[in-house]
């Protein structure tokens, strides 16, 4: 959405001044995207998938078979990566999704608002007046626009190699069935969407902790602990009651999207759970920096 | 393109609380509180019930030590901080309530310029006039061209903002403050960082745009300053509002109640010096070395002041050797260490 409106605030120079609002979106996207930080981030995401396809191209050449894979959910597509370059798309969003993806989200959410607090541009920026709850939305769809191009930057990257390494062609399902190529890429990027709005949950948990303080180290680090605190509270047996409730339980539910038909159960409660975690934490968010005193 | 000077249909709730004071405040002041109060965590009083009236058209001196509460009423009155209690209303519509519809008229550099150390100095302003939703995205370069040449930086515009020095970055917060023609311009501290140049063309900018008709409020510490450029000024001291009117009724107020300034008279002879005039009516005598001073006789006193020449006269006819005679013309520091009755570094 934040696509849409962007190329529409640039296109429209007659435009009347509920569309001059949007040059705040259009200037923090610019923004984000040109720090050092950023793309950084990318540039390490864009990195996995070329690992993993070394990797498993490693593997394969010393004439072992790829390796079984790791984790429960995911990384069962690794063994076919080595017959079919599409699916490293599918193994490194397994891989990146459970830390890497959130981890830089984190980083982004986190420092969205408290870093504007710590170096003083926060007081600028409402003078101006930016309106808080429009800087807020501002920085949500940022944060979010960011997952998906991390999302989409990872299957890219994973595409482009698995181009390189192995070869292409029809896709054959978890179920089974076999597509072709063209369909198999659209299922990647499908899988690339459900993997980015899985991260919606995160953006919103990291914009509050953002909130909180006027440090963005501080926000940043929240985020990705408490990130790795869920993620060992989802693997504990004896959780089990809660872990429906925590917002990476779901996230590996993609996977469902290579069956024939589309088993659709699993995604629709991890959208269903993104939506509550983004509705609690962005409420949570509006309340906490509308009434903040700034004294930063 | 130079907004209309908003005259607003004035059917402004007529504020209960004050009304009907014995002199009503000039019309349509610029910035008007009433009982503003702010209290932080635990209690402690930083501004305590100010009772502030910034008439239009002025030049403002808000005068005060470190960390008697100026910053704070500032970011009040910018919405910044919600107050305790009072309020407090801008260009006439209550703030922080009206802050969509007041804040594009007004300019302001608070505590110091903020600034994206990785944009170039061009691209902060952009970015600051994005934020505001009534800028004009299709004037947005000219306007920043514009401000970047008032402040004296368009040669430096390219440059990262982390290069700058503390007065470059001082000269860019002004440039945001003045990327659109604004109604009020507040600033905080405005010279700080800046060399002597520097705070020349500040203040020659500050008399500029006051002339443009901008009302113009400037907090500061430097009484000189204060005294240089503005027409009106307030005093506060830990949180209280101490007096306020036009710099000439505040220094007036001290002249009145010292008569005509203090005397000043250096002489090799002082002890004799200060036994004439003396005798003539001069009170409060101090000797320093070959200085003697004290407060001339004043109608304060119902006396009639003497003359200075007659008082002059008396001293050589005494045989007083006198090198240097005369009054100090009290300044504003005068009024502020009697106001306040401290010096005006940091309140303790």
């Amino acid at each position: 959405m934040s696509q849409a409106e962007l190329s529409q605030a640039g296109a429209a120079p007659r435009s009347p001044r509920p569309l001059w609002s949007l040059g705040l979106l259009r200037s923090e996207i610019t923004m984000t995207f040109r720090r050092w930080r950023t793309l950084a981030l990318l540039a390490v995401l864009a990195g996995v998938p070329v690992l993993v396809g070394v990797a498993v191209r490693i593997e394969t050449g010393r004439g072992r078979s790829g390796g079984g894979g790791g984790g429960e959910g995911g990384p069962a597509f690794i063994s076919q990566v080595t017959n079919n370059g599409v699916f490293l798309v599918f193994t490194s969003l397994a891989v990146t999704l459970p830390f890497f993806l959130p981890m830089a989200i984190g980083v982004i959410a986190g420092d969205s608002i408290a870093g504007e607090a710590h170096g003083g541009t926060l007081r600028y920026l409402l003078v101006a007046p930016a309106g808080r709850t429009r800087l807020l939305l501002v920085k949500y769809a940022t944060t979010l626009t960011f997952c998906l191009v991390g999302t989409l930057t990872v299957a890219l990257s994973a595409l482009a190699t698995g181009a390189l390494l192995f070869p292409l062609g029809e896709v054959t399902l978890l179920s089974g069935t076999s597509i072709p190529l063209a369909e198999g890429l659209l299922r990647a990027l499908a899988i690339a969407g459900a993997v980015a709005l899985s991260l919606v949950g995160v953006a919103a948990i990291g914009l509050f902790l953002s909130t909180l303080t006027t440090s963005g180290i501080a926000a940043m680090a929240t985020t990705v602990g408490l990130l790795i605190t869920v993620q060992i509270l989802d693997t504990l047996p004896q959780l089990e009651t809660i872990q429906p409730y925590l917002f990476p339980h779901y996230w590996l539910s993609f996977a469902d999207l290579l069956r024939d038909p589309v088993y659709w159960d699993q995604l629709a409660k991890n959208f269903g759970l993104q939506a509550v975690y983004a509705a609690v934490f962005g409420t949570a968010a509006w309340a906490r920096f509308t009434t903040r005193d700034i004294t930063a | 393109m130079p907004q209309p000077p908003a005259t607003r249909p004035d059917g402004a709730r007529a504020s209960a609380p004050g009304a009907g004071p014995a002199s009503p405040p000039p019309a349509d002041p610029v910035i008007e509180t009433r009982g503003l109060t702010k209290a932080y965590r635990g209690g402690q009083l930083a501004v305590d019930g100010l009772d502030l009236v910034v008439p239009r058209g002025s030049v403002f001196g808000f005068l005060g030590p470190n960390g008697c509460g100026k910053t704070t009423t500032i970011r009040m009155l910018m919405g910044l901080i919600d107050a305790t209690a009072g309020s407090a209303r801008v260009l006439g519509s209550p703030m922080p309530a009206a802050g969509r519809r007041v804040l594009p008229k007004v300019g302001a550099l608070i505590e110091g310029p903020a600034l994206y150390g990785f944009l170039s100095g061009r691209d902060n302003l952009r970015r600051f006039d994005a934020a505001d939703p009534a800028a004009d995205p299709r004037t947005r370069e000219r306007r920043v061209d514009q401000a970047l040449q008032r402040v004296g930086l368009a040669a430096a515009a390219g440059k990262k903002a982390r290069a700058y020095s503390l007065g470059m970055k001082q000269r860019l917060g002004l440039a945001a403050a003045l990327l659109q023609p604004r109604e009020l311009l507040v600033l905080d501290e405005p010279t700080n960082g800046l060399d002597p140049q520097g705070m020349r063309e500040i203040r020659a900018l500050v008399r500029e745009l006051a002339a443009d008709g901008t009302t113009v409020f400037l907090s500061s510490h430097l009484l000189d300053e204060i005294e240089q450029v503005c027409t009106h000024a307030a005093v506060m001291a830990r949180g209280r509002l101490i007096t306020q009117g036009t710099v000439a009724d505040l220094s007036a107020t001290v002249l009145d109640t010292r008569a005509s300034g203090r005397l000043t008279v250096t002489t090799p002879d002082p002890a004799d010096a200060a036994r004439v005039l003396k005798e003539h009516g001069v009170t409060e005598l101090q000797l320093t070395d070959d200085r003697v001073t004290g407060d001339l006789p004043g109608a304060a006193d119902g006396q009639v002041p003497p003359d200075l020449a007659d008082l002059n006269a008396a001293l050589v006819h005494a045989g007083v050797r006198v090198r240097a005679f005369g009054t100090e013309r009290a300044s504003l520091e005068d009024v502020f260490v009697q106001l306040t009755g401290e010096g005006f570094d940091v309140a303790g």
